[in-house]
């Protein structure tokens, strides 16, 4: 891809440009997705999403992250769709950081985030196949001196009149010396031939035999390993370290300070680690010593039972509230997360002193890019940064402060030598950026008829923006828009309503998780929702829809969900069916879980029916498999995930401690998608939201226990059925 | 210098005999198909054939490996009833975690040509899945036991 970048903009807006003899696509399309005349005075920047080799292969060069949600088969797909090649031909280039591989409507950022890459990409993947396409007919038809009406492409080849027909190989540098059409027809939903079918992802064969590179398999001849001895607790900073035992460890090259702590420098993994074991360092442990959830606990409470800033406020609920004769009341928590990527956090640095190559699973490539730059002391065009696979991501690869990158360009600049620092399960999981800690108040009153006249809910807990480059944007007259999304749009009819917001801040690095703010606000507002049926004594599934004859796409997926589910039929004993229904980036999606106790008081999840409108689809198994995979991570959450601090330090380190959902805790999961024909909505993470309501819900009907704290322990479920 | 068989090859390795076995093959042989993911032997992620037994490279020191066979992801044949069952039933997301899964799948489908759903869990309840693959793994594994029936094991 380097060759495309470095052709200048003039060329790229005249015509398509010839590399290695093949056609490469300059599409024009401003952000808002339309072709429009590209030049540096307008700001539009060009676009380079499709390569055609002589040979006839097809290369689409991704500007989006594959950490497993498939997006390197569905936009390829959408290119393929209006290209008219043969599937089989298509492969798959990882974009590098360039302005034309930016988030369309993100900002002037090159990340994989929010569910967005179909929904943000389709149309500008679209039009660059159906650009090529176009120029690939006129081509045939130039040569075949004939009208391009009179040609047709299909499967990699134009056929014209008479039988005349040329494969896209032979007209790839013929079609590279014609204009680029400004607005190219995009086929209708009839014509389609492979948006809406199960496509096989393009990246399964290298994942089942080893070749696929993630970043922690970067190898370069020379290069270094390293591991860094981190401070222990948050903020605190080095004081002295004493490196003669680690030196003396075979392999140890070189010990190192760095404003990240202490690296330890080998020839490989295992020489580092050891080497790290025997180092003698003495911290500076700063401010954040002495932090505790337990304490948090207790300040987030006191907290909750006072005023914060309103995110949403129609009508009196206070009022309503206190002049109410009977009202509900419920506190709801959930701790502290680790994303957990099964590859842990890892970055390739060669640092030269007029550039620096980065090899990383990044989903916030431009931000890292700058990051490294600044720590280098280079201009961001001096570093490159190639996206490898990511052995997930779920957030944590997209990180505000680039953590994982920097520290790396840091003992990469101190050693002089192409190095890769790999985090150990345990720097992985203690190191910090966990989804946040939440503490919520909840009340409600009921009308005659048993629904919520009144709904005040009060959140409590870090901003996972304040302080970063986003808070201007995404943080309102200090409400963080992800702080109340999930609790602030709640879609029931409830005439007066008050969502009000504390935002802490206590020093332990916050990030976006898998859903964001949506993981733990669906899990207060499904959970409560289900307590006011159950105390107005109607169904919780007919209570839902009542409250939301309005909005047709949530009561559409409750419906799948029951039906499927066979709500309100008979289950074993001990056995309880639980729903929940969640609205989050641009999808819809219900869920019913059937959940009973085992012996030990531990919740088993035998079932989960999942229904999922996320509009127009372009592959129905990747959305299966997002689904199925959001339910997994959710309800490692839901039954046992927790991150706790004492005197400092996180408790937890690997996954005998932070344990996640094993093949035998994993439940039947059964995912319909209601057809639609509504703008397509994200699936990465919508899945995540209703299932750990879901689950509480379901084990409330199973136990009349209701749990108001994740993660739903045998304790936490027995202290609640004594109080049933 | 300890000498063992890798991949069917004899491979002979000057380390510190106690190199954890996962990373003389990632970082000394470059055979970064077997996964690291906790270093505890808890993942899976690692998982290698040792004389035909599924085993966790992370905690195998290397001296264990003298003059046996190991087997990795790459050593497994691209027709295996297990890869091809894997590919068939769409069963990778991120991916990492895989190789240790097909590890243990094919090491289970040696010992049970056709394991029920229980042998499935109690085995494959070693090998951690972050994007949540389990019910796909679980049919891949069945889709396997079938595919090996008509005498396609490799």
């Amino acid at each position: 891809m380097s060759e495309i970048i470095k052709v200048s903009r003039r060329e790229f807006i005249k015509t398509g440009i010839l590399v290695g003899g093949g056609l490469v696509l300059a599409c024009h399309i401003s952000l808002g997705g339309r072709c429009a005349a590209a030049d540096a005075a307008t700001g539009f920047a060009p676009n380079a999403f499709l390569r055609i080799g002589t040979d006839g292969s097809v290369t689409v060069i991704v500007n989006k992250s594959e950490m497993g949600q498939g997006v390197y088969t569905s936009l390829p797909m959408l290119i393929a769709e209006e290209l008219e090649c043969d599937w089989k031909k298509v492969r798959v280039e990882a974009a590098p950081v360039a302005p034309e591989y930016n988030h369309t409507q993100f900002g002037p950022v090159m990340v994989t985030g929010g569910s967005s890459s179909v929904r943000s990409e389709w149309e500008r993947f679209s039009k660059a196949g159906a650009a090529a396409r176009e120029m690939l007919v006129a081509a045939a038809a130039m040569r075949w001196k004939v009208e391009p009406s009179t040609c047709k492409a299909g499967n990699g080849v134009v056929i014209g009149p008479g039988g005349k027909h040329s494969g896209y190989g032979s007209l790839a540098a013929l079609a590279a010396k014609l204009p680029v059409p400004r607005e190219p027809e995009l086929k209708g939903s009839k014509q389609r031939k492979l948006i809406g079918k199960a496509i096989h992802r393009l990246d399964s064969p290298a994942k089942i035999n080893g070749t696929a590179i993630f970043g922690i398999d970067v190898h370069t001849p020379g290069m270094l390993t390293a591991v860094i001895a981190r401070p222990p607790v948050f903020g605190a900073t080095m004081k002295g370290f004493d490196p003669k035992k680690a030196l003396a460890v075979p392999g140890v090259k070189q010990v190192v300070a760095v404003p990240a702590g202490v690296a330890v420098v080998a020839d490989g993994f295992w020489p580092a680690r050891k080497g790290r074991e025997l180092l003698e360092v003495t911290w500076d442990e700063g401010q954040w010593a002495q932090i505790s959830t337990a304490a948090m606990r207790e300040e987030y409470a006191r907290l909750a039972a006072m005023p914060g800033l309103a995110a949403r406020h129609d009508g009196d609920a206070p009022a309503e509230l206190a002049r109410a004769a009977h009202t509900l009341q419920g506190e709801y928590e959930v701790p502290y997360l680790a994303h957990a990527t099964m590859e842990p956090l890892n970055c390739f640095v060669d640092l030269q002193s007029d550039r620096c190559l980065i090899r990383t699973g990044s989903q916030f490539q431009t931000v890292d890019r700058n990051a490294a730059a600044r720590e280098a002391g280079l201009k961001p065009e001096q570093v490159s940064l190639e996206t490898t696979f990511l052995g997930g991501g779920f957030g944590r690869r997209a990180c505000t402060a680039s953590d994982f990158v920097i520290e790396a360009v840091q003992v990469a600049k101190a050693v002089g030598k192409p190095v890769k620092v790999i985090r150990s399960r345990e720097d992985d999981m203690r190191a910090g950026y966990y989804r946040p800690m939440w503490y919520d108040r909840i009340a409600a009153s009921l009308d005659d008829k048993g629904y919520p006249l009144a709904w005040r809910h009060t959140i409590v807990g870090q901003s996972i923006i304040a302080g970063t480059p986003f808070e201007s944007a995404m943080v309102k007259e200090g409400i963080d828009q992800t702080s109340v999304e999930g609790a602030a749009d709640i879609p029931y009819a409830i005439p007066n309503l008050l969502v009000d917001l504390h935002s802490t801040k206590n020093g332990v690095p916050v990030l976006w998780w898998r859903s964001v703010g949506h993981s733990h606000n669906a899990f207060v507002v499904e959970s409560f929702l289900d307590e006011l049926a159950h105390s107005a004594g109607l169904d919780p599934y007919q209570y839902r829809r009542s409250l939301l004859e309005k909005h047709p796409r949530h009561l559409g997926v409750l419906r799948v969900a029951a039906e499927k589910a066979g709500w309100g039929t008979k289950l074993a004993a001990g056995t309880g069916r639980g729903i929940a229904v969640h609205e989050s980036f641009g999808s819809f999606i219900a869920q019913v879980a059937e959940v009973a106790l085992d012996t030990a008081g531990q919740v088993q999840v035998h079932r989960v029916v999942c229904a999922i409108d996320c509009g127009r689809i372009v592959n129905p198994d990747t959305i299966k498999a997002q689904m199925e995979s959001g339910i997994i991570f959710g309800l490692s959450a839901a039954l046992y995930g927790s991150i706790t601090l004492k005197n400092g330090l996180v408790e937890q380190g690997n996954f005998d401690s932070y344990p996640l959902v094993r093949m035998k805790a994993a439940p039947r999961v059964e995912v319909h998608i209601v057809p639609s024909n509504e703008p397509p909505g994200g699936v990465g993470e919508p899945g995540v939201p209703p299932i750990a309501p879901a689950v509480a819900n379901a084990l409330f009907a199973a136990t009349g226990a209701r749990v108001r704290s994740l993660p739903l322990t045998p304790e936490k479920v027995k202290a609640a059925q004594g109080q049933a | 210098m300890i000498t063992f068989s890798l991949n069917g090859k004899k491979q002979s390795v000057e380390l510190g005999p106690d190199t954890p076995l996962l990373w003389v093959l990632r970082d000394h042989l470059h055979l970064t198909g077997t996964k690291f993911g906790c270093g505890e032997g808890l993942c899976g992620a690692c998982t290698v054939h040792i004389d035909g037994r599924a085993e966790r490279s992370c905690i195998t020191p290397l001296s264990d490996v003298q003059g046996k066979k190991v087997t990795t992801i790459e050593g497994i044949a691209a027709n295996h009833p297990v890869k091809k069952a894997w590919l068939a039933e769409e069963v990778s997301q991120c991916g990492y975690c895989q190789p240790g899964q097909i590890m243990s799948a094919v090491a289970l489908m040696k010992q049970k040509p056709s394991p029920t759903d229980a042998d499935i869990d109690s085995v494959m309840s070693g090998n951690l899945c972050r994007c949540g693959t389990y019910g796909r793994i679980r049919r891949a594994i069945h889709t396997a036991s079938k595919l090996g029936k008509g005498g396609k094991r490799s």
